[in-house]
């Protein structure tokens, strides 16, 4: 790292090249944050993540809004850079590449190439308002993985299938419930058949009578195992359940981490317990 | 003399169609032109952006008239001559063109964001997030604006009478020079045929847009 352009901090440099596993290897994380910085402007947001994400594991993110959770999320889907530090995906540097021992920002076809390993669910939804269900699920199928129509469309509703819509495949966006749209939004991300996937807040616009439906969902993807989750969320109970591995961030850092169990039953800094109290309090 | 006001209707017509062609064929240009700048002023490339803004701002500044003299007048002294039908169509398709990139830049930086970063997150490439994502949704939010552009231009045709162009306005000048006593029946039937293209755009321009919109909202 002494050659590179960028300052990832003394935490990742004492972590050196020579952890870098070959990929496929098993023990290879398929993510690896080292001293991720992001700042707007004079406001540092993420001051030094250092994580690592096994694959197939379910890693829940909580803490407190601002604490840039979600800015973490949306650095490994290449929506935000970072300002410091290296992400890795599956061992390849994500954001940055090697030109003569010097690491350079990645451009466009790097970025392309990696963030085909990487799914995002959305808080708002985004589905495509222009396209039907059906089509909001094979656009990207078709256009950047080239299947056939016939394979995205079967694709697309085998997968909408399991989310529970099958039945409103030529409905567009604009007609679907909140719930719904989340679905479709799940069920389009499913089908690029990510290694990684990232929901960021995905039940946080819903009204409250249909965030069951699409923590269900989630809930059944999180059991078929291969895929690793990133669940940026707030739903503590949620996360419990689901998570192998609970991250508590606040303040731009990880504050703590572990099992459910030690995250919820057990909390051992005063943010953690003090985060946990509130949201009791609030009966959530 | 004429006997009835019906017998001016061949020669009006004669020059409506000159106006129709020379409407269609800037109106052509002018969307042309205006994807052409509304997307260069949103490239990542300085020198693009700075193009097209010059481009704009000097159509915008100037008069129509003006640069349809330019590019029929003055040109011809720096050794380019046009056809009076491509100098019309030049001066107001790229007059349009300057206008229409507003809409076009602004009905894109309209679509939220949302779309984008769905867009790379199920990984497009740039052009695809553009063309199949961005540009389908923004050119709905540009149809009314656009159809209203085309109204403009349409009226603005009658310009080109003025590098006698044998164009609508054009033939009822000369009907009025010959029978200086109809000159009120000419110049209604001389408005109301502009009336009547014009309100077949704005009309066209609606369906299209309840066509377009049909199920989505």
């Amino acid at each position: 790292m002494s050659t590179t352009v960028i300052e990832s901090g003394e935490e990742a440099s004492r972590e050196n090249a020579s952890l870098r596993d070959k990929p496929g290897t098993g023990n290879t994380p398929i993510v690896r944050y080292q001293g991720v910085t992001k700042s707007f402007g004079d406001v540092q947001v993420l001051k030094g993540i250092d994580l690592e994400m096994m694959p197939g594991e379910k890693v829940a993110v909580i803490g407190p809004s601002g604490s840039g959770k979600t800015t973490m999320g949306r650095m490994l889907m290449t929506l935000e850079e970072p300002t410091e530090g290296t992400i890795e995906l599956d061992g390849e540097l994500l954001w940055h590449m090697r030109v003569k021992d010097r690491l350079v920002r990645a451009d466009e076809k790097h970025l392309h190439r990696m963030r085909g390993h990487v799914g995002m669910v959305f808080q708002h939804f985004n589905l495509f308002p222009h396209m039907n269900v059906l089509r909001n699920v094979t656009e990207a199928p078709r256009k950047v993985l080239g299947l056939s129509k016939e394979e995205a469309e079967e694709r697309a509703v085998s997968m909408l299938g399991k989310v529970g819509l099958a039945d409103k495949l030529k409905m567009y966006p604009s007609h679907l419930s909140g719930g719904q749209k989340q679905r479709v939004a799940i069920a389009r991300a499913l089908v690029m058949k990510p290694k990684v996937m990232v929901f960021d807040e995905v039940t946080s616009a819903l009204d409250p009578e249909l965030v069951g439906e699409v923590l269900e969902v989630i809930r059944e993807i999180a059991e078929e195992g291969e895929m690793a989750m990133m669940l940026i969320t707030h739903e503590m109970d949620f996360a419990k359940e689901i998570a192998d591995r609970v991250i508590f961030g606040a303040d731009g850092r990880i504050v703590e981490q572990g099992t459910p169990e030690e995250i919820f039953e057990n909390p051992q800094s005063e943010r953690l317990q003090s985060f946990l109290q509130r949201f009791r309090a609030q009966g959530i | 003399m004429p006997s009835s006001w019906i017998e001016f209707l061949p020669t009006l017509l004669k020059g409506a169609e000159i106006t129709v062609i020379v409407a269609l064929l800037s109106a052509v240009l002018a969307i042309v032109a205006a994807f052409i700048a509304g997307l260069g002023r949103l490239s990542k490339l300085w020198i693009v952006r700075t193009v097209m803004a010059v481009y704009v701002e000097v159509f915008r500044g100037t008069s129509l008239l003006v640069q349809l003299f330019w590019l029929y007048f003055a040109l011809p002294f720096i050794g380019i001559e046009l056809p009076k039908m491509a100098a019309a169509v030049l001066a107001i398709g790229l007059n349009f063109g300057a206008y229409g990139s507003e809409i076009v830049r602004s009905a894109i930086l309209a679509v939220p964001k949302g779309q984008w970063e769905a867009a790379v997150a199920l990984n497009m490439k740039p052009w695809q997030r553009m063309w199949n994502i961005i540009l389908p949704q923004a050119s709905l939010r540009m149809l009314p604006p656009f159809g209203n552009q085309l109204v403009e231009l349409i009226k603005s045709t009658s310009l080109v009478y003025f590098i006698t162009m044998a164009d609508l306005t054009y033939q009822a000048m000369v009907l009025r020079n010959n029978y200086i006593s109809w000159t009120t029946e000419i110049l209604v039937l001389l408005l109301l045929m502009y009336f009547v293209m014009a309100t077949l755009v704005s009309v066209g321009v609606k369906l299209l847009e309840r066509k377009l919109t049909a199920g989505r909202l």
